[in-house]
């Protein structure tokens, strides 16, 4: 004891909420996992259609398009920040990509890659605003929600265009494959590749642990010699990308591109990311916990929707579970040693 | 005497018409702990401040080991071998002690995996991280993948000043280091310096705390209207003298020890 300078005391008998509080804290992915799998067994016990491999395929493809946003959200979260443009970002793409296809008659992969970015383009503009600038990020994305969202309109003059009127690579994303019953999407496939790469790039790479530390404590991450700037650019750019690869699936959702969607988006990626687990006060969190809140929020509405509930009120139960959730996240971050 | 480490000559630094260091000096040798004590607004934080590299001095030199130093930012500093430890605790709460000791500076694999793919070498972290901890007498931390801010002020402290001690090849800084600190953990982090400067690493410490200073520096620097007013050692003058010179109340002995 005498020369140990950080000796650990062996812990005592703590209660069980203690011990809920140290295991959610050591590991915030258990929270919505239990979340999920309660929702999952309770709402094949209301209606035994919900495990059906027809409807959980339906639940994936409804949580697409959200999973991917909610993606980029978590990057920008995690750097104690917030993305309100998320969606506006990817309608936006989506229908330039339309529009590259059908006024500018070009290919699709160029018409693709062009929309790809444009979108990222889009990001690295908050990202500039935010770290050159120095706005809040909130104020920054609410302003360029509402500018993407009236170009978004200008562009498209309003108008939807058709999946058929575009090369068949637009609506590729929507097509599936069937493995027995489940209907599998290329979209739903590039989405867990993305996840993949993202848990990979924030858990192995120097890159992931500046994030970490930026959202953490920004100040300690500058004095330990990291460019905090580049990490919070570099952020929001690769959100932007992650949006308009976002709006290509949703192209093969919606079998179109339209002007007119998407304005729940920008709340429902925050909305999944919250029930991941990740704190909205940033260096916690991971994509895992994501990809399980944006599974969560598909659950609830297709499982609330079998069970017989209006849809007012699966809005209701979503609201409730988003407040549960950030209190959960309040508690977890009063834990003592 | 042998050639100090790291030497200041005649820092001077201005912000518009207050002169917050006025030609300063200051020595610290190998092997030892120096202390720098002073009263608020003595211009000690702006003079280590530019030994660190966080300020540009307006005048006067800086040599390292003989040779003259520019520092532009903190990072040149720490290229140097110069670590400090800020008194905010440049430390990520939410990250873990491997990943805190190597942050800003981590490892990759070798080959394809860390080039191509970016990938850390998380178990080489780790054992370095585990190495040096306990070769400053934290072995009893057991878990290197512990979140810090799941450990006591204290160890964080350690977490801290273990980064310093692991990468400062020249000289290491610490600021306030036990301001914010219990008794116990107090003493626990005076006898971390202790090791550092065992292990032949020059330590500045500034600090407050008159008792913690007496008790493990080896020479005591006392800035005064921003200038060293004078040098003593804990041995040559007691601590109501010491304080007596920092405000004033007493002439500094005129010999620098």
């Amino acid at each position: 004891m005498a020369t140990a300078t950080a000796d650990f005391d062996v812990r005592r008998h703590d209660s069980f909420g203690l011990r809920v509080q140290h295991a959610l804290h050591a590991n915030p992915v258990l929270g919505p996992l239990a979340v999920l799998i309660v929702a999952i067994i309770a709402f094949s016990i209301v209606n035994a259609r919900f495990l059906t491999a027809t409807n959980l395929s339906l639940v994936l493809q409804q949580v697409t398009v959200i999973a991917t946003l909610a993606l980029g959200q978590t990057l920008i979260i995690l750097t104690a920040g917030i993305d309100l443009s998320a969606g506006a970002i990817a309608v936006f793409s989506s229908v330039l990509m339309a529009q590259f296809c059908t006024k500018a008659g070009m290919p699709g992969v160029i018409a693709l890659v062009l929309g790809l970015a444009c979108g990222t383009a889009m990001g690295a503009i908050n990202g500039t605003l935010v770290t050159r600038i120095k706005l809040p990020p909130f104020i920054v994305t609410l302003g360029t929600l509402t500018i993407f969202f009236s170009l978004n309109s200008v562009v498209s003059n309003s108008e939807t265009v058709r999946g058929s009127d575009m090369p068949g690579l637009m609506t590729w994303t929507g097509n599936s494959f069937p493995i027995g019953n489940f209907h599998l999407t290329y979209g739903s496939i590039i989405m867990l590749l993305l996840f993949a790469y993202f848990f990979y790039a924030l858990s192995r790479t120097a890159w992931g642990k500046h994030v970490y530390a930026t959202g953490d404590d920004v100040e300690a991450a500058r004095l330990a010699g990291i460019r905090t700037g580049r990490v919070l650019f570099s952020v929001y750019t690769v959100a932007g990308l992650l949006y308009a690869i976002g709006g290509w699936i949703l192209i093969g959702r919606l079998a179109s591109a339209s002007p007119n969607v998407g304005t729940e988006y920008n709340l429902d990626s925050i909305t999944a990311v919250v029930l991941g687990g990740t704190s909205l006060f940033g260096g916690r969190g991971s994509v895992i916990g994501t990809l399980i809140g944006a599974l969560i929020v598909g659950v609830f509405r297709n499982g609330l929707q079998l069970a017989g509930v209006e849809v007012v009120w699966q809005g209701f139960a979503i609201g409730l579970l988003v407040l549960i959730a950030v209190s959960i996240d309040q508690w977890i971050r009063k834990v003592k040693t | 005497m042998t050639e100090p480490v790291l030497q200041a000559k005649g820092i001077t630094k201005r912000y518009g018409r207050v002169v917050a260091i006025d030609g300063s000096d200051l020595e610290l040798y190998p092997g030892e702990i120096l202390a720098v004590i002073g009263d608020n607004g003595a211009g000690k934080s702006s003079l280590i401040k530019a030994l660190s590299g966080a300020l540009i001095p307006d005048e006067g030199e800086i040599f390292l080991d003989g040779a003259q130093v520019h520092f532009r930012t903190p990072m040149d500093a720490r290229a140097a071998g110069i670590e400090t430890v800020y008194q905010t605790l440049a430390v990520a709460p939410g990250l873990d002690i491997a990943d805190n000791l190597f942050l800003g500076r981590e490892e990759r694999k070798p080959g394809v995996l860390g080039s191509v793919f970016r990938m850390l070498d998380r178990s080489h972290m780790r054992a370095e991280a585990k190495r040096h901890m306990s070769e400053l007498g934290v072995a009893t931390l057991q878990n290197i993948g512990q979140a810090v801010e799941s450990l006591s002020g204290g160890q964080r402290q350690a977490v801290a000043v273990a980064r310093s001690a692991a990468f400062g090849s020249k000289v290491v800084i610490l600021d306030e280091p036990t301001a914010a600190l219990g008794v116990k953990e107090g003493n626990r982090v005076l006898q971390l310096i202790r090791d550092v400067r065992d292990r032949g690493l020059p330590v500045i410490l500034i600090s407050h705390n008159m008792p913690h200073v007496f008790e493990v520096a080896d020479r005591i620097h006392i800035q005064r209207l921003g200038r060293r007013a004078t040098v003593i050692t804990p041995k040559s003058h007691s601590m109501s003298e010491a304080v007596a010179i920092m405000t004033g109340a007493a002439e500094p002995p005129t010999a620098a020890a």
